[in-house]
């Protein structure tokens, strides 16, 4: 291990920096492009001046992104909050039983993240078409919920396994019930997981375009990447207009990104720990 | 920064419940009653096992989704997609792009995680900019390389200004490059996400192993061959199923970026399941396509096993 700052590492640092320029290069285009005049069709990497907010005015009311950035955000509100609760509960007897049931039930359910979405999604089209589910918020939910839970019980099984018994013990001679004493003693002590979990699904869920495109696709409740398909379907080539669609799309994920990025990236690197 | 990896070998060793190699049976004094598996197991038969059976079922049906109506058909519906030029096509280039991917963003994400791994000063800034891809929207990303790389766009601009002109065409719109540009695209997003394993890796390596590979005259190369490779196994193992799974599902940056054209030059598996059942309406043909693609996601998870347990031993 180097300890010293020496002109090879000078030289690593340079190089490290015209990487990270060229992997900005994306962003920074898609931000520059969206300040251009509606129609205008040079280079993202040519600045225009001076810059202009009228399509950010136009992309939201095309686009209605208002309501759909308000459906992104209840759907992955509540199919994080419900993974959680289901998956560290259900977790809980998968890592402290030992009777092959709890065994056969974990390797069961985790055998689920080698089955394709695609696999289910006609019989379960048909499923949620005869509940009357088609184009309400709640389809795309319950399959987050029911597709999540693999990784999300595993995750947390993984790490209930090494957690020391003792704090259990010691709230089940206080005389506390198992669903207390799992909600007072145990489900805090998950926090760092818990944190994994929250980070990873609430990434995946908010970002996700097969799903909501499927069952909300045509529907007044869109999620915000299927309003932008439609919208740049609509405006095809006019890309001004439609990069400031984009921003307004990916703005709440990066202004998130920024400010707890040092808990995302350790939510992504520990979530495949173990 | 291995958060859940400290966690865990800060804690004593616990009881490998589950395991039951210890002849311990139950801890006394831990209640964990069965009912709480039962919304998971709910939830989960409900989403996934019983549809999914369902769809391999319906796979050797003419079921069209309407109604309960449906007669087998035998293979029918395996040899239409065998048969098929456009689902052949999508097999095909699924495994490819999977593949490239596979490769370039394990090499370039861990490049990436041994020069922020080092002293340079800006370190913690990079991680942050060679990450934040990973959060943003597949979609949005693919359509934002769409323009980048459209005839007149960035890439070509930048080729010409290194004086690479020649190179420059129209990379979404030639047949031969479409898929890599693709692919280009997916290692730009997610090169970060197998950084951040890589750097866990790295940095779970204690410093006196390497200082005691330097004492016993190690060079770099042979610390890095001979040292550090072998215990990033695991990341090894981790980055290549996430990206192999991932490769293989591909649907949201082709979308965005071609929508499978030119031709069907950059369909994959998931676009073609999509569209033969709403655009076109086939269902039997799509459920097959599922029902191949779960096999063929089976069989890489299974030689990547295999593959992993050899280097291991």
């Amino acid at each position: 291990m180097h300890t010293r700052y020496t002109w090879w590492t000078f030289a690593r640092e340079g190089a490290l920096i015209v990487v990270a320029l060229l992997f900005l290069v994306p962003l920074v285009g898609l931000i520059n492009v969206s300040l251009k005049p509606q129609d205008s069709q040079t280079s993202a990497l040519s600045f225009a001046w001076p810059p202009t907010l009228d399509n950010y005015t136009t992309a939201w009311r095309e686009a209605h992104l208002g309501p759909a950035l308000g459906n992104s955000f209840l759907i992955t509100l509540v199919s994080v909050a419900l993974i959680v609760a289901i998956a560290a509960l259900a977790a809980y007897p998968l890592a402290r039983v030992t009777r092959s049931w709890s065994r056969w039930t974990f390797y069961g359910i985790i055998g689920g993240l080698l089955i394709p979405g695609q696999l289910a999604m006609l019989p379960l089209y048909a499923t949620m078409r005869d509940l009357g589910l088609l184009g309400t918020l709640w389809s795309v939910i319950l399959i987050n919920v029911g597709q999540q839970l693999p990784f999300s019980v595993f995750l947390y099984t993984m790490f209930l396994r090494e957690l020391p018994l003792d704090y259990e013990e010691a709230a089940l001679l206080d005389g506390a019930g198992p669903l207390r004493s799992f909600l007072t003693v145990v489900f805090p002590l998950l926090r760092p997981v818990t944190g994994t979990v929250v980070i990873l699904n609430a990434v995946g869920i908010w970002n996700e375009f097969f799903l909501p495109l499927l069952y909300l696709g045509g529907s007044d409740n869109t999620t915000a990447p299927v309003a932008i398909y439609g919208f740049v379907s609509q405006f095809v080539s006019l890309w001004p207009l439609i990069f400031a669609g984009l921003v307004i799309s990916v703005i709440p994920i990066l202004v998130v990104y920024f400010a707890l990025q040092k808990y995302i990236i350790k939510g992504f690197a520990g979530g495949l720990k173990g | 920064m291995p958060v859940v990896a400290t966690e865990l070998s800060r804690a004593p060793a616990a009881t490998p419940a589950g395991e039951g190699g210890s002849g311990k049976r139950r801890r006394v004094g831990v209640r964990a009653p069965w009912w709480f598996v039962v919304p998971a197991v709910g939830m989960y038969l409900f989403i996934v096992v019983v549809p999914s059976l369902n769809g391999a079922f319906y796979s050797f049906t003419d079921w069209n989704g309407l109604g309960e109506g449906w007669s087998l058909v035998g293979l029918d519906n395996f040899t239409a997609v065998f048969t098929d030029r456009g689902a052949r096509a999508a097999l095909v280039n699924t495994v490819v792009l999977a593949a490239v991917v596979v490769v370039a963003q394990n090499v370039v994400g861990l490049l990436l995680a041994l020069g922020v791994n080092s002293m340079v000063k800006s370190r913690y800034v990079l991680r942050v900019i060679y990450f934040a891809p990973v959060v943003l929207t597949p979609l949005v990303a693919g359509y934002v390389w769409s323009f980048l790389l459209s005839p007149n766009g960035a890439v070509n601009g930048l080729l010409n200004g290194a004086g690479l002109g020649f190179l420059a065409r129209d990379w979404l719109g030639d047949p031969s490059t479409a898929l890599y540009a693709i692919a280009v695209e997916i290692v730009w997003q997610f090169s970060g996400y197998s950084m951040v394993i890589y750097l866990a890796g790295l940095q779970s390596i204690p410093a006196e192993v390497l200082e005691a590979a330097t004492i016993d005259g190690a060079g770099p190369w042979q610390r890095f061959r001979r040292v550090v490779l072998p215990l990033l196994n695991g990341a090894v193992v981790i980055n290549v199923m996430l990206c192999l799974i991932g490769g293989l599902k591909q649907f949201d940056q082709v979308i965005a970026m071609t929508g499978g054209g030119p031709g069907t030059a950059t369909e994959t598996i998931s676009t073609t399941i999509y569209k033969s059942a709403f655009n076109l309406g086939d269902f039997p043909f799509s459920i097959a396509l599922a029902v191949v693609m779960t096999v063929v996601i089976a069989v890489c998870a299974a030689v990547q096993y295999r593959l992993t347990l050899r280097t291991n031993s």
